[in-house]
C-alpha cells in the first residue's frame, strides 16, 4: 500500500489589508463607534517614523490595501507624509472620516500625496437625527465634504451605519447618497460590539424595521440603477448562521492600533489570556506569521464543539472570536449568532427585546456616547469589578 | 468594420480610472485595485490587462500575445475576455 497521504499544512496568505488606525481622537462621539471602550486609555500614539516603518514592513509583507482609519485620522497632520509613503510603496490608499478637518487644503495636499478614495461616514440624512447621533453639529459639513471629494474626482463610498433609530429614514439616506454623487453606499447595520454594545437595547432594530429598510433599498436600487452600487449588511443577530469574521482569523487583515498594537481584527485586544505584538518591539513580517496572538484561531485546532465536526466550518470559520468571548464568555466557542451554538439563547433574547414597539428616542433609555469621560468612567468600573472578583 | 462581441477590433482599450492595475510580488500576480478591494487576476487575465493602456488595439493587442506565446488563434478568447472585462467597467472602449 501506499504511503497514507499527507496532508499538506494551510499556507497562511499575506496580510493583504493594513488597516491603519493612526489615532483615537475624534471630534464625534457615535453611539456605536467600535473603538474600545476604554480607548482614553491610550495615550501614546506612534509617531510619524513609527508609522512609515510600519508602512513599508506591511508593504514587504505583502499589504496592498491601506486604509487610514481612528478615531479621525484627519486628527494627525501627518496624514499627508503617510499617505505620500504609502502610495510610494504601491499602495491603495483609502481614507476613513467622518469629514471633519478635510479643508480644501487638505484635501489639496492629500490629492498630491496620491490618495486613491475617501470614505465619507454618514450618521443620517437628517439633520437633527445626524447631530444628535453623531452628538455634534457636522451635518452641513459632510455635505460640503462630499462636495470637496467630488471635485477632487476621487470615487466616493459613503457609509452610513444603520440601527434603529435611523434605518426607518434609509430612503433619505440614500436619496442623499445620489443628490452627493457618490459610487457606492454602504448601509451597514450597527455591529455590536465596544460602544455599540453598551448600546445594543437602544440600537438593534426590529424585524420588521429591517424587512422595510431591504424592501426599500431594493426599490431604489431599481429607480437609480447603474448611478450607485447599493450594500445593505442586515445584522448577524437576524442570522442563523456567523459571519465569517475578517475572511477567518490572520488571514487577510492586520490592524495596528493608535499604540502600535498589532491585531487581527480591530476589537479583538478585548479577548483574555491573548498577546498581541506591537510594531515598536516587533516587524510586520514576524508578527504576521510567528506571534502566538496571529496564530492562535488559525487552523482549526482550536475549535470545540459543535464547530470542531460542522460540515460548515470552513464557510464562517466558527464566526467572530470577540463574539463568542462577549456572548458566550469563551472565545473558542462557537459564535452564538450560530443557531447551534449553546448560548445562541443570548442573542434570540436580545432580537427578542427588539421587537417592542418603536418609540421616540427620549423615550428609550439613554445612550452611552463615545467620549474619553465615559471612557475613563467605564476603565475604572472595570478595575473595580476585577478587584471584587 | 469587423466586430468580435461587441469591441471593434481597432478600438484601443484602457485600463479604467476606476482600478488601478499593478503586479503584486507577494501574489505573484497582476491585481486590480479598487476602493477597499482587490481582484486577483489570473496569467492569460493578467498579460490580457497589462496590455489595455490606451495604445494597442484589439488587433495589435492579439499579434502581440501570440508572439509573446508562440501561439495563434487567440483572438476570440481575448476578445471574450475583452468583453467580460467592460461588462466589469475594468477597462473603457
Amino acid at each position: 500500500m501506499n504511503a497514507p497521504a499527507q496532508v499538506p499544512a494551510p499556507t497562511i496568505g499575506p496580510p493583504l489589508w493594513l488597516l491603519a488606525e493612526i489615532t483615537y481622537r475624534c471630534p464625534l462621539h457615535c453611539a456605536f463607534c467600535y473603538n474600545p471602550t476604554d480607548f482614553a486609555a491610550t495615550t501614546d500614539e506612534l509617531d510619524t517614523e513609527d508609522w512609515l516603518r510600519v508602512l513599508r514592513e506591511a508593504r514587504a509583507a505583502g499589504s496592498v490595501q491601506c486604509a487610514f482609519s481612528g478615531g479621525e485620522p484627519l486628527a494627525r497632520d501627518d496624514l499627508e507624509v503617510l499617505v505620500a509613503e504609502a502610495r510610494r510603496l504601491g499602495f491603495y490608499t483609502n481614507l476613513l472620516t467622518s469629514g471633519v478637518g478635510l479643508t480644501e487644503a487638505r484635501a489639496a495636499a492629500l490629492k498630491a500625496a496620491g490618495l486613491d478614495h475617501i470614505q465619507l461616514s454618514f450618521q443620517d440624512s437628517t439633520r437633527e437625527l445626524n447631530d444628535f447621533l453623531s452628538h455634534t453639529r457636522t451635518f452641513d459639513l459632510k455635505q460640503r465634504v462630499a462636495a470637496t471629494i467630488k471635485a477632487n474626482g476621487w470615487p466616493m463610498v459613503m457609509n452610513c451605519v444603520i440601527h434603529r433609530l435611523n434605518i426607518d429614514y434609509i430612503e433619505n439616506i440614500i436619496d442623499m447618497a445620489v443628490e452627493l454623487g457618490a459610487e457606492y453606499l454602504e448601509l451597514a447595520n450597527s455591529q455590536y460590539y465596544s460602544w455599540a454594545l453598551l448600546n445594543r437595547d437602544q440600537l438593534l432594530p426590529s424585524r420588521e424595521q429591517i424587512e422595510r429598510a431591504e424592501r426599500i433599498t431594493n426599490e431604489r436600487r431599481q429607480r437609480y440603477g447603474d448611478r450607485i452600487r447599493i450594500f445593505f449588511v442586515v445584522p448577524d443577530y437576524y442570522e442563523t448562521r456567523p459571519k465569517k469574521c475578517m475572511n477567518g482569523w490572520g488571514s487577510v487583515f492586520l490592524t495596528v492600533t493608535p499604540d502600535g498594537t498589532a491585531l487581527p481584527c480591530h476589537t479583538a485586544k478585548m479577548l483574555p489570556g491573548l498577546s498581541f505584538p506591537n510594531v515598536r518591539d516587533m516587524g510586520v513580517r514576524e508578527i504576521w506569521y510567528d506571534s502566538e496572538g496571529f496564530n492562535r484561531f488559525r487552523g482549526d485546532d482550536w475549535m470545540q464543539e459543535p464547530c470542531r465536526s460542522c460540515p460548515e466550518k470552513e464557510m464562517d470559520r466558527g464566526g467572530c472570536r470577540c463574539q463568542a468571548f462577549m456572548l458566550a464568555g469563551d472565545a473558542a466557542a462557537a459564535d452564538p449568532v450560530c443557531d447551534k451554538s449553546s448560548a445562541h439563547h443570548v442573542v434570540l433574547e436580545a432580537v427578542e427585546r427588539a421587537q417592542r414597539p418603536v418609540r421616540p428616542v427620549a423615550k428609550e433609555a439613554p445612550l452611552i456616547f463615545r467620549g474619553p469621560a465615559d471612557s475613563r468612567r467605564l476603565i475604572e468600573e472595570g478595575r473595580k469589578s476585577l478587584a471584587a472578583d | 468594420m469587423s466586430e468580435v462581441n461587441g469591441i471593434v477590433v481597432t478600438a484601443k482599450p484602457r485600463v479604467s480610472a476606476r482600478f488601478r492595475l499593478q503586479w503584486e510580488e507577494a501574489q505573484q500576480s497582476w491585481v486590480l485595485l479598487y476602493p477597499e478591494g482587490m481582484v486577483k487576476l489570473n496569467a492569460s487575465a493578467g498579460e490580457i490587462m497589462k496590455r489595455c493602456d490606451g495604445s494597442h488595439s484589439v488587433d495589435e493587442l492579439v499579434a502581440e500575445l501570440e508572439q509573446a506565446f508562440d501561439t495563434r488563434g487567440l483572438h476570440a478568447d481575448v476578445a471574450r475576455f475583452l468583453d467580460m472585462a467592460r461588462a466589469q467597467h475594468w477597462i473603457e472602449v
